[in-house]
């Protein structure tokens, strides 16, 4: 094991090397870039013994990756906003195909009012392609994460594409001290892929032929399934890895301080670092607060998050993201999994287009949701730190 | 194994089988058969959307006998490269394959193909080019010639069928300087054959362009696919060559120009066409025909032309004689 002090983009590109991911297909795009210029150096250095394809676009990165781990190789790639846009369609090919490629997000705002900084509105809308999808919220996490969702995507239960979401900057350029494992730990951690469905000139398949209507519908129970059937491995792999390496993730959910809490927010990234720092200011203060961080947005922890949230008087969810004209898109998938409860949950939405989240606004969000457990909220959706009169 | 030089010397073993969904008569599926056959079982074969993609392979039956994959349409260049890399770390010995049409080719696949020349990918990309989008129902496409009628390039009371002309996609891939590259056509079978099994045994980018005429979508009897495919060489709407080590080179050379109305008549797309746009088509196949086979053939149907252009040129000025 050695320390290093580097960047969540480049612990994401240790993690690739340490995985021994043999098929790469990059394009640039901020703040993904970092990992594919360390993953070149790696190769061009003689470090990583793994083929580097640069293409023209994020829809061939795509397509390559589909190809790759079609024809039975581990695969990598990384991208962000909207390249990840530009990826939809190829996004939907790898899970009703079955293929275990391991994506890194490095997440930012998408579209017009145009920016290059945090925002998880690129990767939420993803969660209806069949990608599991993975947000982590430190550079420790992020090195760690890649080397469980390659475990995770080719666990034969599962056999499906794995997105690892960053927090655009605030991880993807920041550096902090992250412990690199040893190659040898990992390659016992990390067995080499085995492919359940291959390319072969020798054993000859068809992959993904025309689906007609009269199967199509059990397609995709087929998969609505295999995602819901992650959620063991993940807690299986998460075990696993405590054991080899000393650190541990929680499961789906990770929770924060939710012995005895009376209220809690919801928060996913870095922004459950962030509402750590508050929640242990409300506790000195003698308030019952918590932290519930949302590890996983599929497979989504449902039942997990209805035994988190029991004993609890209020609950808050905290967005980075909007689905406009809706809520936010945590908020949504929260408040459905705790259909029939009479908790209180409201939703709040701030830190978009790269705004800095701080502890005060935050502490705002905790106050809303403790006044809501003794009386009815305004509002399902707070917008916080809004300039001026809106 | 044995170099091909023409029909006799491809096997009758099939690796796209009968019993498929295309069309009688189909350029396409012709084409796909006997590229299969001089391939040969080590191919695997990726095919993005077109009408190949829905009448080869419907779950749970398939007409292919090698590995087949499909997963969208403008990614042949980018996905054969992933299964080309995979086979490599596997060190799997096989011909990775694409077989695109003309829309996953000229249109929305240009760039993944011009991205896989770049990188020189050790790949063999099939362009079947049935001159539109026949798969979603005669939509124009960039290859689609000067004057057809398709369903988005109709025969109105202003405008009558496509206004521009055939895109030239082989001077673009030319322009990658790949290995090898070459024009194909169903009629002319001992050609086919050579270009095909030559491209087998290189290595690198080889591209093979073949036309690939359709009942439906050229409105013609099923039974006149080898004549038009034919015609369209002798007329010099189709021309054969390939290009290899940065040189290009003619390999059938029709004996005379043919009137393109010779191939114009037997297909319902070009019905509405009236005499001056069929000169406006002459002149530009005309122009194509002494870039191809050089200025030496005077031939009638491109005689006139000349005549015709010296006369609405000639300025009177004597540095600008022809």
């Amino acid at each position: 094991m050695v320390v290093k002090v580097i960047s969540g983009d480049h612990a994401v590109a240790w993690g690739a090397r340490l995985a021994r991911v043999e098929v790469v297909p990059a394009f640039p795009i901020t703040p993904q870039t970092l990992i594919v210029e360390q993953i070149a150096e790696f190769v061009n250095n003689g470090e990583m013994d793994a083929d580097f394809i640069p293409v023209e676009s994020e829809h061939s990165v795509m397509s390559v990756a589909v190809g790759a781990s079609a024809g039975g190789v581990r695969t990598f790639t990384a991208t962000a906003s909207q390249g990840l846009a530009l990826m939809h369609e190829m996004l939907y090919a790898a899970p009703q195909i079955r293929l275990p490629v391991v994506m890194a997000n490095a997440n930012r705002s998408l579209g017009a009012a145009a920016g290059i900084w945090l925002e998880h509105n690129d990767s939420m809308p993803e969660r209806e392609s069949g990608w599991l999808q993975c947000y982590v919220e430190n550079n420790q996490e992020a090195l760690d994460m890649t080397l469980q969702a390659f475990r995770l995507a080719e666990d034969h239960r599962v056999m499906l594409p794995v997105m690892i979401c960053l927090d655009g900057f605030v991880l993807s350029h920041t550096v902090e001290r992250v412990d690199i494992p040893d190659q040898a730990a990992v390659d016992g951690f990390l067995p080499k892929y085995v492919p359940v469905n291959v390319l072969d000139p020798d054993d000859p398949i068809v992959m993904n032929p025309i689906c007609p209507p009269e199967y199509a519908t059990e397609m995709r129970y087929q998969l609505d399934r295999a995602i819901d059937s992650a959620k063991i491995a993940i807690k299986e792999i998460d075990i696993d890895f405590s054991k080899r390496f000393g650190r541990s993730y929680g499961d789906l959910l990770d929770l924060y301080r939710m012995d005895g809490a009376e209220y809690a927010i919801v928060a996913i990234g870095t922004a459950a670092t962030t509402s750590r720092l508050v929640v242990d200011r409300l506790r000195a203060e003698g308030k019952k607060a918590g932290l519930i961080r949302i590890r996983f947005m599929r497979p989504f922890p449902k039942g997990e998050l209805i035994e988190a949230v029991s004993g609890l008087k209020a609950l808050g969810v905290f967005d980075r993201s909007v689905s406009f004209n809706s809520y936010g898109p945590v908020f949504t998938e929260v408040r459905n999994a705790l259909y029939g409860s009479v908790l209180p949950v409201t939703d709040h939405i701030a830190g978009l287009g790269g705004r800095d989240l701080t502890p005060e606004i935050l502490s705002k969000v905790f106050q809303v949701v403790e006044d809501s457990m003794e009386k009815t909220p305004e509002r399902d959706v707070y917008w916080h730190d809004l300039r001026g009169d809106m | 194994m044995e170099e091909m030089h023409g029909l006799k010397d491809i096997k009758r073993n099939e690796f796209f089988m009968s019993g498929h969904g295309a069309c009688p008569g189909c350029g396409v599926a012709i084409a796909i058969k006997n590229v299969m056959r001089i391939l040969g079982p080590d191919a695997t074969v990726y095919v993005p959307a077109s009408c190949a993609v829905v009448f080869s392979a419907q779950y749970p039956t398939s007409s292919f006998r090698t590995p087949y994959f499909f997963t969208a349409f403008e990614n042949t260049g980018a996905v054969t490269t992933g299964i080309r890399a995979a086979y490599r770390r596997r060190g799997k010995k096989s011909l990775v394959v694409g077989i695109a049409g003309d829309g996953g080719t000229f249109d929305i696949g240009l760039q993944a193909l011009s991205s896989a020349l770049d990188r020189n990918e050790d790949i063999v990309y099939v362009c079947v080019d049935n001159e539109a989008f026949m798969n979603t129902g005669i939509q124009r496409s960039s290859s689609t010639p000067f004057g057809a009628w398709t369903t988005t390039s109709p025969v109105g009371s202003k405008v009558q069928g496509k206004r521009t002309f055939k895109k030239d996609l082989m001077k673009i891939v030319e322009a990658h300087d790949p290995p090898y590259a070459a024009t194909l056509s169903i009629a002319h079978f001992n050609d086919f054959v050579r270009k095909v099994d030559k491209a087998k045994r290189m290595s690198g980018f080889r591209f093979l362009h073949i036309l690939t005429p359709c009942v439906p979508g050229w409105k013609y009897e099923s039974a006149m696919s080898m004549e038009i495919a034919k015609l369209a060489v002798e007329t010099g709407m189709w021309t054969l060559f390939e290009y290899e080590e940065g040189e290009s080179r003619t390999t059938y050379k029709p004996k005379q120009m043919l009137p393109v109305t010779e191939y114009l008549k037997l297909q319902g797309r070009f019905r509405h066409m009236g005499d001056d746009d069929i000169k406006t088509l002459q002149r530009w196949l005309c122009d194509k025909w002494y870039r191809n086979y050089g200025h030496e053939i005077e031939e009638p149907v491109c005689a006139i032309f000349k005549q015709e252009e010296m006369q609405l040129h000639h300025d009177k000025d004597d540095l600008h004689v022809f």
